[in-house]
Order: C-alpha cells, then structure tokens, then sequence
C-alpha cells in the first residue's frame, strides 16, 4: 500500500515524502532554500535517483526539486491522473473485410509507464479506434493480445504460441491477420512465421511503429493503416513486414518475411528487403505489387502450422582475431546448430579450424552467412572457404543471418539428422534463398555524389 | 424590412458604443475602465555554436528556395500526461494540412526530421539560461526535467517541443513597480514557416532546434506602455549577459492581453518591442467590442437554442458578379478541384456581422480568418449581408432571405465558396464561432500585423499539452553548479541604469546602450580612461548609434575597438575631440590601425604654442580682411580657420579660449 501512494520513490525520497505526510498525485506546497515551489507530485521513475521529488507545476512543466534543500513541505489537495486513451466501441460496416489484430506488445499503441518513464504498450479496439478512426473506414476490426513483452524479448515460445494462434484465426475465417510486433525483432518473427506457417490462404502482416503514438508525428497511424489494408484488402496471401517505405509520410512497403531487415535503429524507413525488390507497394488506397510472383489470396483454409524450435541454436559473429575457444564453450554448452556471420565471401580465420573440426565431429550443424548482408556466400573462391567446407560448414547462399538462425532452430526443432537438416535449410520455402539477384535488389546509395543529391532533392528518401 | 441598413454607419455606431479611441487619445483611465490586463512571453535565442539537442550548427541559416531535400509528414493528436487531448491539437488535426519540411544538409540532421531520439542537453546552452534565471531572482529547480510541449501546426516535425522549466517565481524592477515572473524555460526553436496554402504548409529546418529561452511574465502591466517597458527590460537583462543572439527573429515576445470579462489572449511573435502598445491597445478593445456583442446577443437569443442553417447554391441561380466567386465558378466548371457556393443564415445576427472589432475591421473578419486556418479556405473566402463595402448586389441576399425565409430584421446572411471537401469544415467552423460570440472572447492565439490589427492564428493551446519526454533522462542542477554560474553574473540592468543616471548620462541614450550591451564597456572607459562620464554615454548612444545608421561595417563591429581608440588617445595625450572624426573611419574599417587613420583624416600633432602663434597670424589677417569688427565674429573666423589644426591637440573650448586671450 505504501509503495501505490508513494509510487516509484525509494530512499531517502520517499522518506522526505513520508515526513511531510505528502503523497503521489497531491499538490503540494514545498519551501526550499532556493525559494518557494508549488505542484502537483508525480510519480518517479525507479532508476532515477533517490534525491529528487519531481512535480508538475501549474503551467504544466515537470520539474524536480532537491530533497536537500527543502525546508517544509504540505499537502493542501490531492487529484490523481487518469491517463487513458479515449476508448469507443469499433463499428462494424458490413460488407469490408474482417482483420484480425493479434498483440505482441511494442509501440503500435502506448502510453505513459511511470515505473521506468518510459511508454509501455496499450492496446484494445475501442482504444485504437480512439486513436485511429480511420480504420473503421478500412475493415472490421477484432483483436486479442496473446502477450505482451517488448521486441527484444520476443522468442521461440512466442513465435510457436504466434503460429497456432495464427492457425486458429485462419481456420476461423478472418479475411487478414495483422500482429502489432516492436520493430527490432520484427524481421526475426517474419522469418519464424514464415517457416511455421505455410501455404496461408490469407495475408499475415507484421506492424509497428518507429516513433511511439504518443507523439504526434508518430508513424504508427499510418503503418497500421496500411497494414490493415494489405491484410484486409490485399491479394498477397504470404508473411510480410507492413512499414514507411520513406521517412515521409506517403506510402508504406510490404516486405517477405524471409528477406527483411531492420537498418537503422531509429530511422522510420528502417526496414528494407536485402538483395531483392518489396512485394509491393502499399497506401489507404490500396496495394500495388513490385514483384510479379507471389502467393495469391484463397478462399480456402489449407494452412500448415509447423510451430517448431531447438533452442540449441545460436550465432557466431566472427570478428578478427576470434580464439576458438569461444567456439568451443558452445559446443560444450550443447548447441547443436550454429549460425557462422563470416567476413567477405563467407570466411574466419585458420586459428579456428581446430575448433570447427572438433564441433563437427561432435555433429553440430554449421552453416555460413555474411557480415556484408548482401551478396552470396561463396566458398569455392579461396582455399580458406574450401578448407572450411571440407571441415563441416555448410554455406547459406544469400539467406540473411538472422533467417538463418530462425531457420535452423525451426529445422532442428523437427530432424537432428544432417543430410537432412542440410536439406531443410537450403530448400527455400519462401525465397529465404534466391537463385537471383537482381540489379536492384542493392542499393545504397552515396549522399554527397552529385547525381545522388540531385535524385534526394526530387525524392522522399 | 429596413430598407436602408448601412452597414458602415452600424459599424461607426458600434465603435462609438464600445467607446473606442486611438492610442494617443487613451489615458490610465481608459485601461482602467476597460480593466487592461497583459502578460508577456519574451523568447530569446542563445548564443551558442550548436543546436540544444543535436550538434548542427546553430546560427546558420538557408534560403527558402535552397534546399538538398524535402520531408512530408502529417501531425495527429495524442493525450498529454494527465491524458487529456488539447483543443489546439484537435483544432489543427481538423485543418488536416500536409506538411513539407525543406531540409539543407549543412543545418540539419535526423534529429531535427525527428528520425533519431534526442543527444544530451548543450551545457553551454544550459549554463547561459541558469545564469539568466539567477539574474531574473527565478528560484532554480533542482532537477531539469525534459518535457513536450505540443505542436501540431507543424512547425516542429516530431509534433513537439522539447522544452525544460530552469526556474520558477521571479522579478524584475520597472521604473515604477516590480513585475513577478512566473517561470523561464529553455526551448529549441521551431521551423521558419515558407508558405501556408490550401492543405499544404512548407516549413524549412535551418532554426528548428536552435537554443532559446522563454521568460514569462504574470498578466501585471496594467496599460501598453508598461508592456513595452517589461519587454525592454526583459530583453536587456538576456543581453546583459552578451551570451544571447541579437538581430532579426532572435528575439521575440508573445504578448497576453485581456480585459475585464475577457479571455487570456496570447499574441504570437512580435519581433518589434516598439509595435507593443498599439498592439495591446487595439486587442484589449476588441476584446472589450466582443463582450458588447456577447451582450446584444444575449439580450435577444436564447444561446441554447440557436442553430445556423445553410444551403447550396447554384452558382448559375444568382447572376453573382464578385470576380472570386467567378473564378470559383470556372474551377467548378473545370471539375478539378469541385467548388461548391453555400449559403448560411445566422439567425439574430443583423448588425453584428457588422460590429466593430478593431479598426477597419468587424465581426465578420472573425469567421473569414478562421475559414481561412482551419478550413483551409485561402481569402476572400466569403461575402456577408453587412459588408462595409458591398461586392455584390443587395438583391442577390434578398433572393436569400426568401430562400431561408429568414426575418429580415434580424437575421444576417453569409455567402462562402470553397472546394467541396472543406465545405463541411467550413459550415462547423463559421457555426463554432458565431456561437462564441455568446460566450464572449474566444482564447485564441493571434498573428499580429504591422498596422497594429491582429488576425486569428490557432486556438490557445493550454496545459494539456504538456508530456514528459521519456527519451531523456533529468539533469540534476546541484548547489555547486549554481555557485560556479552565479559567481560571474553581469551588474543588473536596473543597477547599470541607476549608475548612469548617477554619471549625468542622458536618458535618451540608455535604449541604445542596453541594447547593445555597451554599458560594462563604458563603465571600463570611464573607470579605466577616466574619461568623462557624460561624453562617453553621449559618444556611444549619439555618436555610436548614427555611425551605425550611417556607415557600413564590413563585418560585425567590435565595439571593443572603441576601448582601444580612447586608450591610445589617451597614451598620445590627443584630445578626446577627435574621436568624433575617427569613429566613422573605424566603423569602416576596423582593421586599420589608429595612426592610419589618423593619417587618412590629415592630422599633424601641433603643440599648444604653434596654434598660439597661428592665432596671432590669423588675428592680423583678420585685421587687414575681416568686415565686421565684433570680437565675436573675430573668434568664430579664426576658429573656423584652425579648427582642424586644433582637433585632436587642444579641446575647442581651449582653442577659443586661447583666441580670446590672445593679443
């Protein structure tokens, strides 16, 4: 009881609030050496110190006050905050499609966390259609939240718990499926569900947001807008990743699963398909298809759900100078697949040999992929490459370490047998491999070259 | 019906009514009846090489026209921390404006497109307004707390901004009361806004994220002079410190105005502290004329009961003649952008589409500058029954009160034409309005104009807007860290006034020093030079300031070079008098050396004794040519004979001296 009148103050804090029998959420009138203060207390954020109060002055700034230099302290009122987005009941217009939301926690929806100032992730129908009434002009919305954990803790159990819950919203009937996911993993989820959920008759699409809704010039809104009509209107029956395709506000991008990556850590066109183009293009409007291929939409339900994973799976970002005993504390700690990210063409360096020899005789699965993100492995090209094959590594193609990961604990969750698990994991089930890559599936370009300055001047990056 | 309504007559009754007079005629009794009440909010960029919470440069600024890239964003309401939305937020969320930030690589990061989260408060930027808010006796929060403050007009692209309270309840001294402050506050800077038209509004970035502070004063000046001297004070104070920026837009003050019965009324952006008074003056009585028309309203209206009506019309029914309402005919013809022509009848509202407001401008103009920002309607964008001067025919409104079969003794009418889209917006708008015209005075904040009317700008934001920013951490300000900043604060403005006028300094030259800060440079002078005090004040707010207007410096002028001049006059044993002739050759080129320029104005060192025997030279000559044999005319012929001879050896009044001493 005492912790929810004094929420989140600790030490010596709480005991100046304690003295001058001052709550969370009272006004308070506070003397203090360096003059008088008046405010409402709010609530304090756990990892902050323990020698400040912090108020919220009349004009509505925050601002904390030394615990040394007060003098004296009263509560003369008290009004506690009811921080709730504006819940309206989502209604239903026959004849558009109906769009299953499943949570996962992030920023799509959030609100204020006082315990570490942070926001934390809100979430129901009536809430979004507070925050975004569009949507009821784009589908017939249902949600459910399986869970609610930040992207970085997304894993394997949530993965498998995703696919059923997918196979169930399915075989139920829903038009499209769109999870509300944190971006820093996202791309790990589309790889996951892509291989546990196959042959889906309907679009499963993957949101979020960059900038949190709690600032007005959040890209939630739209992301989730869009989002809603590539899974409720679209023709795209696969697993993709629904984001800004620029930084502007103008049209989003459908990305496979397999083939998405998150680039930068807080740009709002973070995401991009590496070594190939984006399905297609998406706006309220409607989406347009880049690529010519792709898994339609069906009327009936013969979905696969494969919800598999070894968690004896795990990477190894080589880096120069690598001592193999790191390898070897792997091996010894039972993981019985490892993901290599080589340098170049798919390399490390000859200290490890010894250490790769000893992990493949104990029958760990070794795969290569690249630290360059684009490009193929190829091995054949140096007599280092072709020592390591010789030794037990099996090289990727072009599929993105991560995928790779989620490929591997998704296989090994099924067969320990290395023919085939070699098999499984270069048989692609959705272009996790490509046999091509086209001229311009790479592009970064250069700022500060004249012709790419040009192009910036003309086009919303 | 009354045939001969004149609507300009109505409007002179109506201003006679609300008792308004000019500036010049107003005395304190004037604002005392109207119970004149205003506030100020004095921004003030800071001096500093980069931005408050990135590292562009701060200070450097682009062409509109001139630009690597453009970013467009849209801006959404969100709930503040007690989880109220603002009504700003959602006024502007009904404008629905695109906008399109101009970004130039050499001033603007992600940060400012708001695509990476926010770098460590600048300390320089930090540390100049602590000192500012000791010096403003504010008491200094013990932990600065980042907060966000919302935009939604765009001019911030993240939708806020990041702004932090360093103080709270202090005073400054005016010539006859103390004004308390409420607070100041350190804020980055918004967007420069390029155009607003129709749903897109173009900003560019180059200021957006600059240093500033924010004081903000309680509503205690009680007439517009009395805001004109806070704003000057204020304003001296921040450059007492000679850390802030001066010059075009880096000093701004929104004023708050209101009178008895009225709204706080906040002002955006005036840039000119000698536009103030007019300003207030006008908006406390177009307060004090919205109050008169809440009145005749009342009296008649029963406020819960009225509704417009409005009706579309054909735009081929009324043989309209106004070229816009023509032009917006042929663009509905064209089909592209579907204009549609409404009209609304406003029960009751006969004479007060008409009601003076401020001068030269009536009711009406209420409604057609918020057609104009939140519909998006760009002006003239409507036509009323009452216009002062008619555009169209009076028949085209009776066809419209037989239309509406409205009272045409009472009802006034509305004629608006706008693409279909904001038509709806359109009719809310104008509806919301007129039904503040019940309530009395609408918050709102107001663009002002250079004759000092004002227009509506956006509705008054309030402290629902406010939210933690929760990508910063807080910044304890601790007992040492003030004392180090409190050690070196510069002499109080109101101090260095006193000592002036203590040193026989004319009044009229104290705006200028203030301004620029001159004052601890004339102090060293007169302390250190032991120059006279009364020569120096004049030197710098007469001889300085006309200099200034009407010479050019190739670079910014070093005012320390003044110090230099005076010293090495000093150390030459030259008379001061020459400085005079000096000064606009330094303001020229301040590079040149003091014996060049004296070279350059033909100055020959003299003692006292060559100019002696010049005079008896001159005495003789004047003997043998001069007309008129007064001594007087005598001395002023040799005087102006040596003059230049003298300047810079002996002060004149030794020259004239030493003529009338002289044989």
């Amino acid at each position: 009881m005492a912790n929810d009148l004094f929420q989140g103050y600790k030490g010596r804090a709480l005991e100046v609030l304690q003295k001058y029998n001052t709550r969370v959420w009272g006004q308070a009138e506070i003397e203090t050496t360096r003059g008088k203060f008046n405010g409402t207390v709010l609530p304090r954020a756990c990892n902050d110190d323990d020698r400040h109060i912090v108020i919220k002055i009349p004009t509505g700034y925050n601002i904390g006050i030394d615990i040394d230099t007060i003098t004296d302290m009263k509560e003369v009122g008290f009004h506690k905050a009811n921080y709730k987005i504006p819940e309206k009941e989502f209604p239903v217009t026959p004849g558009l499609p109906h769009v299953k939301l499943i949570g996962t926690g992030g920023t799509i929806a959030s609100r204020l966390d006082y315990r570490t100032g942070a926001v934390i992730p809100a979430f129901s129908p009536g809430e979004l259609y507070g925050a975004v009434p569009e949507l009821a002009d784009i589908c017939n919305l249902e949600t459910e939240k399986i869970f609610a954990v930040f992207s970085e803790n997304m894993g394997p159990t949530q993965y498998v718990a995703l696919a059923k819950a997918i196979g169930k919203e399915i075989e139920r009937g829903v038009d499209g499926i769109v999870i509300g996911h944190g971006t820093d993993t996202m791309h790990h989820t589309g790889a996951a569900l892509t291989f546990m959920v196959q042959n889906p008759p309907v679009p499963i699409v993957l949101v979020g947001s960059q900038r949190s809704s709690d600032r007005p010039s959040s890209d939630a809104a739209l992301n989730l807008m869009h989002a809603m009509t590539a899974a409720g209107h679209g023709d795209i029956a696969e697993v993709m990743v629904c984001m800004f395709g620029p930084t502007s506000d103008e049209y989003g991008l459908l990305h496979k699963g397999t083939r998405v990556r998150k680039m930068h850590s807080s740009y709002r066109s973070t995401f991009r398909t590496i070594g190939d183009t984006p399905l297609a293009m998406v706006t309220r409007k409607g989406v347009t298809p880049i690529k010519e291929k792709y898994n339609p939409r069906r009327k009936d339900r013969n979905v696969k759900i494969m919800p598999y994973f070894s968690d004896k799976v795990a990477m190894l970002y080589y880096y120069t100078g690598m001592k193999p005993d790191i390898l070897d504390a792997m091996v010894d700690a039972g993981y019985k697949g490892i993901i290599i990210v080589g340098t170049g063409l798919g390399h490390v360096n000859k200290e490890l040999y010894p250490a790769i020899e000893r992990a493949h005789a104990k029958g760990v699965h070794m795969f290569m992929t690249l630290q360059t993100i684009w490009g193929y492995v190829q091995m054949f090209v140096y007599d280092t490459g072709r020592d390591m094959m010789a030794k037990g590594i099996i090289p990727c193609g072009n599929m993105l370490p991560e995928v790779a990961y989620i490929k591997l604990g998704w296989v090994l969750g099924q067969t320990d047998d290395p023919e085939e698990v070699k098999r499984m994991m270069l048989t692609p089930i959705n272009d996790e491999i490509t046999e091509r890559e086209p001229y311009n599936g790479y592009i970064v370009l250069q700022g500060g070259v004249p012709e790419v300055d040009e192009f910036l001047q003309k086009v919303h990056k | 019906m009354k045939k001969n309504f004149d609507p300009q007559k109505n409007y002179e009754a109506s201003k006679e009514k609300v008792g308004y007079v000019s500036r010049k005629e107003a005395t304190q009794d004037t604002y005392d009846k109207l119970g004149f009440m205003s506030g100020l909010e004095v921004h003030q960029q800071l001096k500093t090489a980069k931005k408050l919470f990135c590292h562009c440069p701060a200070g450097v600024f682009n062409k509109n026209d001139v630009f690597d890239a453009e970013v467009i964003r849209h801006m959404r309401p969100t709930l503040s921390e007690l989880g109220e939305y603002d009504r700003t937020a959602l006024m502007e969320f009904k404008t629905k404006k695109t906008i399109v930030y101009r970004l130039k690589n050499a001033t603007t990061c992600t940060y400012e497109v708001d695509d990476t989260p926010p770098f460590p408060i600048d300390r320089e930027a930090l540390n100049i307004a602590i000192e500012i808010s000791l010096l403003s006796k504010l008491n200094i929060v013990g932990e600065v707390h980042i907060t966000r403050k919302q935009y939604l007009d765009g001019s911030i692209p993240t939708g806020f901004q990041r702004t932090a309270i360093i103080g709270v309840e202090g005073v400054i001294p005016l010539r006859h009361k103390n004004i308390r402050l409420i607070q100041l506050s350190i804020e980055e800077d918004s967007c420069r806004e390029i155009s607003d038209i129709g749903h897109v509004r173009t900003y560019k970035t180059d200021r957006l994220g600059m240093p500033l502070i924010e004081t903000v004063t309680y509503p205690e000046m009680m007439n517009p002079d009395e805001v004109k001297e806070a704003c000057q004070y204020i304003r001296f104070l921040n450059r007492s410190t000679g850390k802030v920026r001066t010059g075009m837009g880096a000093g701004r003050e929104d004023v708050n105005v209101s009178c008895k019965g009225g709204t706080r009324l906040e002002r955006k952006g005036v840039a000119h502290t000698r536009l103030i008074p007019e300003l207030t003056h006008n908006e406390c009585f177009r307060q004090w004329a919205l109050l008169q028309i809440r009145e005749n309203l009342n009296n008649h209206i029963n406020a819960g009961e009225w509704k417009i009506e409005h009706k579309t019309l054909n735009f081929f029914d009324y043989g309209f003649t106004y070229a816009p309402i023509a032009e917006a005919k042929d663009k509905s013809d064209a089909g592209g952008s579907k204009y549609k022509i409404v009209a609304v009848n406003l029960p009751g509202f006969k004479g007060i589409l008409s009601h003076f407001t401020q001068p030269g401008q009536c009711f009406a103009n209420e409604i057609a500058d918020r057609l104009k920002v939140i519909a998006c309607i760009e002006k003239p964008n409507m036509l009323t029954s009452e216009d002062l001067a008619a555009c169209e025919s009076p028949e085209v409104f009776e066809k419209l009160i037989k239309v509406f079969n409205a009272n045409p003794d009472s009802d006034a009418q509305i004629i608006f034409w706008a693409p279909k889209d904001d038509v709806s917006t359109a009719i809310d708008v104008i509806e919301e309005r007129c039904k503040m015209a019940f309530e009395g005075v609408p918050p709102e904040t107001r663009k002002y104009l250079l004759d000092g009317t004002t227009i509506f700008e956006r509705v008054l934001p309030g402290a629902d807007r406010m939210y933690p920013d929760t990508d910063s951490a807080p910044i304890p300000l601790d007992d040492e860290d003030l004392k180090r900043i409190g050690k070196d604060l510069p002499e109080e403005v109101f101090n260095r006034t006193a000592q002036m006028l203590k040193w026989n300094i004319p009044e009229d030259t104290y705006t200028y020093i203030h301004k620029n800060n001159l004052y601890p440079l004339l102090a060293t002078i007169i302390t250190d030079l032991k120059y006279d005090s009364k020569y120096m004040g004049c030197f710098f707010g007469h001889r300085l300031k006309y200099t200034e207007g009407h010479y050019t410096c190739p670079q910014t002028f070093d005012p320390n070079r003044i110090y230099d001049m005076f010293a090495y006059l000093n150390k030459q044993k030259l008379d001061k008098g020459i400085a005079d002739k000096m000064l606009p050759f330094l303001f020229e080129h301040p590079q040149m050396d003091f014996e060049s320029i004296l070279t350059s104005l033909r100055f020959k060192k003299a003692t006292k004794a060559e100019i002696e025997s010049s005079v008896s030279f001159f005495k003789n000559k004047y003997k043998a040519i001069g007309r008129d044999t007064t001594a007087k005319a005598e001395t002023d012929w040799i005087m102006g004979e040596l003059k230049n001879m003298a300047l810079g050896n002996i002060s004149m009044a030794e020259l004239s001296n030493i003529i009338k001493s002289s044989k």
